[in-house]
């Protein structure tokens, strides 16, 4: 029988959701941590019983936890977070250098092959690894050390490295994105990065064609199409099929707001539909919460441009939360479960592909990163 | 010569060492100081380091505070004595999370 198992970090601890896989009944443990911000908790695809945990708090810095077994007990690791070399500067708010410096772990991910090596996206914006389960952290420099990362720029939600994507066929291509940066893409195991945001277009930046500078918001693939790619940048959602060598915006029919359309934060793939992918619109840069307050996930099935409103036991009025970043994922069962984590506490799954929808856990502290494991 | 002096952790820090709720006594060699205090203190619990000060600076983190004998030690040179109290054990070197407010 399946089992899935939901890996909830929030802003006051972290949370563990167990169920069969008709995914109607469930168990749910935690807070872990207690009162820190658990930006993100993910376990290793060969190695479903080891998961990493990003834990950090404004007061006692940034804490590295791995569990061998599914989460019921935790061990930290190593924390040390140290730039490669001499950190050098991007440039800060008000456009003068500013030192890098070590913030935090947005993301955790682990290797597609070995439990022991997992990567981190960290800001200020840098991406490390270890090989060791974590034991040692290792700045894999060349990212940071773009030609263009003295330019760099922080939105108001930091410099962050957020995600990063591996290539299931080729274990030396690695896609990143940077928030107020772009998208980036190695094919060296991460020694060196090419920038590719072609056919990005952000007017909130002094050359909206910019080759960085742009606010992506999250990416995703289909393992089994590694070189097409969905993006959710600040506004607009785009797709490319080419591993990121040029974009094309496919907001379609997604709702307006004031004449523009697509802002949002999370954007995934449908575990066996490469072409359906998943969004939550959110209104406007300033606003951050749903349209309406209307909690709608909007499913494409053609890749983007033709979309549907999901609203099937999701709430259709007085809703105000926002989905961040890192807060929707999918499992691989035969009928794909979706599901999204709220600012407002709520975890929701739908265990047919969208269709309908249920909080598995609707009172939980605001919700920073959702991910699923799908078990036999 | 050793002094054992009483350090008292904020209640994060003390879960993280997988502490009790009471005070820790710490052997410290030389001359009690902030930073023969904090050296001591991470070789016992290394999961510690790096969440009172900074891995490579040393630095006390900005919201953390060092307070002793009721008074405010944390912009006090790492390295100056700390008061006959607390080198005696007779007062404890507090760690504490700064108020601050939020959420």
């Amino acid at each position: 029988m399946s089992k899935v198992r939901v890996l909830v970090g929030t802003r006051k601890g972290a949370f563990v959701l167990e169920s069969d896989g008709k995914r109607q009944k469930w168990d749910i443990s935690g807070p872990h941590f207690a009162g820190w911000e658990m930006y993100h908790v993910k376990g290793s695809p060969v190695d479903p019983n080891r998961l990493y945990a990003s834990q950090c708090s404004g007061w006692f810095g940034q804490l590295i936890q791995r569990s061998n077994d599914g989460g019921k007990t935790w061990e930290p690791v190593d924390n040390k977070f140290v730039y490669d070399g001499v950190p050098g500067t991007h440039k800060w708010y008000d456009g003068t250098p500013h030192p890098w410096e070590f913030k935090r772990v947005w993301h955790l991910e682990p290797s597609l092959t070995d439990p022991d090596t997992v990567y981190a996206g960290v800001e200020d914006a840098a991406m490390f690894r270890t090989t060791d389960g974590g034991k040692s952290w290792h700045e894999l420099q060349g990212m940071r050390g773009h030609g263009t990362g003295s330019g760099w720029q922080p939105g108001a939600g930091g410099l962050g490295l957020h995600t990063i994507i591996l290539d299931p066929k080729d274990p030396k291509r690695i896609f990143i994105a940077i928030s107020a940066a772009g998208a980036f893409r190695s094919e060296d195991a991460g020694a060196t990065w090419k920038a590719i945001n072609r056919g990005l277009r952000s007017e909130y930046i002094p050359d909206p064609d910019a080759e960085v500078g742009h606010c992506v918001h999250h990416m995703a693939m289909h393992s089994s199409r590694p070189g097409v790619l969905f993006m959710q940048k600040h506004w607009d959602v785009l797709r490319s099929d080419n591993a990121g060598d040029l974009w094309k915006e496919v907001n379609g029919n997604l709702p307006d707001d004031a004449g523009k359309r697509g802002f949002g934060f999370v954007i995934d793939v449908h575990a066996h539909e490469p072409e359906t992918i998943y969004v939550v619109p959110i209104k406007s840069d300033s606003q951050h919460f749903p349209h309406e307050g209307k909690l709608r996930v909007y499913r494409s099935k053609t890749g983007g441009n033709e979309w549907e409103p999901l609203t099937k036991g999701l709430p259709q009025r007085d809703c105000y939360v926002n989905v961040l970043r890192d807060a929707m994922t999918v499992d691989s069962l035969d009928s794909c479960g979706v599901y999204f984590g709220t600012t407002g506490g709520q975890v929701y799954a739908s265990a047919d592909a969208g269709d309908s929808w249920m909080p598995i856990v609707r009172d939980l502290p605001a919700v920073l990163s959702v991910e699923v494991q799908t078990l036999s | 010569m050793s002094r054992v002096i009483r350090v008292v952790l904020p209640a994060h820090l003390r879960t993280l060492a997988q502490l009790g709720s009471g005070e820790i006594e710490l052997a410290v060699e030389g001359q009690v100081t902030q930073r023969s205090i904090l050296d001591a203190l991470e070789a016992r619990y290394p999961m510690l380091q790096g969440t009172i000060r900074d891995h490579v600076t040393q630095e006390r983190r900005a919201f953390v505070r060092f307070f002793a004998c009721e008074q405010d030690l944390s912009h006090e040179s790492p390295d100056a004595p700390l008061p006959d109290a607390v080198a005696s054990g007779a007062e404890p070197f507090l760690v504490v999370g700064a108020i601050a407010g939020g959420s």
